[in-house]
C-alpha cells in the first residue's frame, strides 16, 4: 500500500514538473513577424548599439567587435584578456550619448586580468573615430577572479544625467556576493563617463563598500534600458528555476537575492520560502517559469504601432522575442514574437526605428514591420 | 605564482644540465599521461556539471522536451560517443534526434579544458540512468585527440 502511494506521488510530481515548463500566460501570434539577416558571421551577438547615422557596433562573445555600415561589416577589434568560458566572454557595448563630441565607446567582458585564476567582469572604454577603434582602457575590473562559468551580468546603459550603469551577476556565489556591498558581483554599478565614481553614489562614504555600487541583491541582470519617458533605469535578471525579474533600479536599494525569490533551485528544492521582506524591493514583474531573459529595449518608433511604448526582451530558453505590454500597474499582456527563431541574446531599436535582434547561431537580424 | 615560476626555473635548469650527460639517442621521448581515477573524475565532473550544464539540462539530466535534449537514458550519448565529447568540447549546432524526439538548438563551446570535458562526460555517463549502459571511461587522451573537423 505504501509503495503504491509513493509511486503515485512520484508520478504526480513528475507530471507536475513537466507542466511547470508550460507557460500559459503568454500568447502566440497568428501572423508572426518576418526578419532579414543583416550579419550572419557572429556566433553569439551579445551586444548591439547604434550611431546617429544608422551604422552600428556588434560584439561577438568570442572577443571581437564588429562595425556595420552601409551593408558592410568590418572587424574593428580583437579584445585582449577575454575569458571566454561558460557564460563569460566579450559582452555588451555602448556608445557615449554625446558621440561624436565625446568619441568614446564602452564595452564589458569577462576578463582574466588579476592575480587569481579564472575571470571576472571588466568595463573598458575606447576611442572610436572614423570607423577605427583605439586606446582601450580598463575602467573597472571586478575581483576576485573565479573559474566558475556563471553570472557575469554585462549590460551597460547611460541615464539622462550622463552616468553610466553596469550590471554584474553573482558569479555563482549567491551566499557570498549579492548581499555584501564590500564585495563585487550581484550588483548594479554607477560611474562617471571617465570611469571615476560619482561622490553621491549611495555607499561612497562607507569605508568597506565598493564605492561604485548603486544597488545590490541581484542575481544576473542581462537586460538594462533607460525608460524613454521617466528616465528610470529598468533591468531584467535571470532567476534560478522560476523567478526571473524586471526591476526598476533605485539608488542604494536591495533587490533581495537570494534572501527573497520567486524561484527554486534547479533540482526542485527550495532555498528560501520568502518572496518579500521589509527593506527589499519587489520586482515590477516576475516570470514563472523562467524564460532566461537577455537583452531589452523599449519601443519608441512608429514602425511597429502595436509595440510602441512596450518592452521587448529576448528569451534564451524558449527562443523567441518577448513583447510585454506594460502600464503603471505592471505587465498587462505577453506575446511571443519571432517564435522559435533561436536563442535571443540581444535586442535594440536602431536609429532608423527598426528593431534589431542578436540571435545565437543566426547573427544580427532586422525584424520587419507588418505592412 | 612567483614561487611556482622559481620552482619551474630550477627544474628547467636541472633538466638542461641533466641532458648534457645523456647520449644523443635520447631525443625520442613520449609524455606520460596518467589517467585520473574514474571515481575522482566523476566527482570532479559533478562540479563542472552544476556550473556549466545544469541550468539547461537540469539536475537529473532530464532536459526540456523540444528545447534542451535529455542526457538521462540518452541514446545519443550511448550511440554517438565521439559526437557527444565533441559537442561538449566545441559546441553543437543544428538538428539532432534524441530518444525519438527532434531537437534543433545551438549549444556553444563552454571553454572547458580537455580535463574538464573528460570529467563531465564521465559524470554524465555514470549518472541519470546512463550508468546501466556500462560505457567505458572517457580519458584525457581521448578528448585531446578529438578535433573540431
Amino acid at each position: 500500500m505504501m509503495n503504491i502511494k509513493a509511486l503515485t506521488l512520484g508520478l504526480l510530481s513528475i507530471s507536475f514538473m513537466a507542466c511547470a515548463q508550460n507557460d500559459n500566460t503568454i500568447d502566440t501570434l497568428e501572423e508572426d513577424y518576418s526578419h532579414e539577416v543583416i550579419i550572419d558571421n557572429i556566433e553569439i551577438p551579445w551586444g548591439l548599439d547604434f550611431f546617429e547615422d544608422g551604422s552600428f557596433l556588434a560584439t561577438s562573445k568570442e572577443g571581437q567587435i564588429f562595425y556595420h555600415k552601409n551593408g558592410t561589416t568590418t572587424k574593428v577589434a580583437d579584445v585582449p584578456n577575454v575569458y571566454n568560458r561558460g557564460q563569460g566572454g566579450l559582452m555588451d557595448v555602448k556608445i557615449h550619448p554625446d558621440y561624436p563630441q565625446k568619441p568614446w565607446i564602452y564595452f564589458t567582458h569577462a576578463s582574466t586580468q588579476g592575480d587569481e585564476d579564472g575571470g571576472h567582469t571588466a568595463l573598458v572604454k575606447a576611442d572610436f573615430i572614423d570607423g577605427k577603434l583605439s586606446n582601450m582602457e580598463t575602467l573597472y575590473k571586478a575581483s576576485p577572479n573565479t573559474t566558475k562559468g556563471q553570472h557575469f551580468g554585462s549590460r551597460l546603459e547611460f541615464d539622462k544625467d550622463g552616468y553610466l550603469y553596469m550590471s554584474i551577476g553573482d558569479r555563482g556565489e549567491r551566499e557570498v556576493n549579492p548581499q555584501d556591498i564590500s564585495r563585487d558581483a550581484g550588483k548594479i554599478y554607477r560611474f562617471n563617463d571617465d570611469g571615476s565614481v560619482p561622490e553621491d553614489n549611495p555607499f561612497y562614504t562607507d569605508g568597506n563598500a565598493k564605492k561604485a555600487i548603486y544597488s545590490y541583491g541581484h542575481r544576473n541582470p542581462q537586460g538594462m534600458e533607460i525608460h524613454p519617458e521617466s528616465g528610470e533605469i529598468w533591468v531584467h535578471e535571470h532567476g534560478p528555476r522560476g523567478g526571473d525579474e524586471i526591476n526598476i533600479i533605485k539608488k542604494g536599494a536591495n533587490y533581495g537575492w537570494p534572501v527573497i525569490s520567486y524561484g527554486i533551485n534547479y533540482n526542485g528544492t527550495e532555498f528560501t520560502d520568502q518572496t518579500s521582506q521589509p527593506g527589499m524591493e519587489q520586482p515590477f514583474y516576475y516570470w514563472v517559469p523562467s524564460i532566461a531573459p537577455s537583452g531589452m529595449t523599449f519601443v519608441t518608433s512608429d514602425k511597429y504601432p502595436e509595440l510602441k511604448g512596450n518592452i521587448l526582451a529576448g528569451s534564451l530558453k524558449f527562443q523567441y522575442l518577448e513583447h510585454l505590454v506594460i502600464n503603471e500597474n505592471g505587465v498587462q499582456k505577453r506575446e511571443k514574437l519571432l517564435n522559435k527563431v533561436g536563442r535571443v541574446r540581444s535586442v535594440k531599436q536602431g536609429t532608423d526605428g527598426f528593431i534589431y535582434v542578436g540571435i545565437e547561431g543566426v547573427g544580427v537580424v532586422k525584424m520587419l514591420p507588418k505592412s | 605564482m612567483k614561487y611556482l615560476f622559481v620552482l619551474f626555473f630550477i627544474a628547467y635548469n636541472s633538466y638542461n644540465t641533466g641532458l648534457e650527460f645523456e647520449s644523443e639517442n635520447s631525443s625520442g621521448y613520449f609524455p606520460i599521461t596518467q589517467e585520473k581515477d574514474l571515481k575522482q573524475s566523476i566527482k570532479d565532473g559533478q562540479g563542472v556539471y552544476s556550473g556549466f550544464c545544469m541550468r539547461c539540462h537540469l539536475s537529473e539530466g532530464e532536459g526540456v522536451e523540444g528545447i534542451y535534449p535529455p542526457l538521462a537514458n540518452s541514446n545519443w550519448l550511448a550511440e554517438k560517443r565521439m559526437e557527444s565529447i565533441k559537442s561538449v568540447k566545441y559546441g553543437l549546432n543544428g538538428e539532432i534526434e534524441v530518444n525519438g524526439k527532434t531537437y534543433n538548438n545551438n549549444m556553444t563551446s563552454m571553454g572547458l579544458t580537455d580535463r574538464e570535458v573528460a570529467d563531465v562526460m564521465n559524470y554524465i555517463m555514470n549518472s541519470f540512468g546512463n550508468e546501466d549502459r556500462d560505457l567505458s571511461q572517457v580519458t584525457l587522451d581521448e578528448v585531446s585527440s578529438i578535433s573540431e573537423e
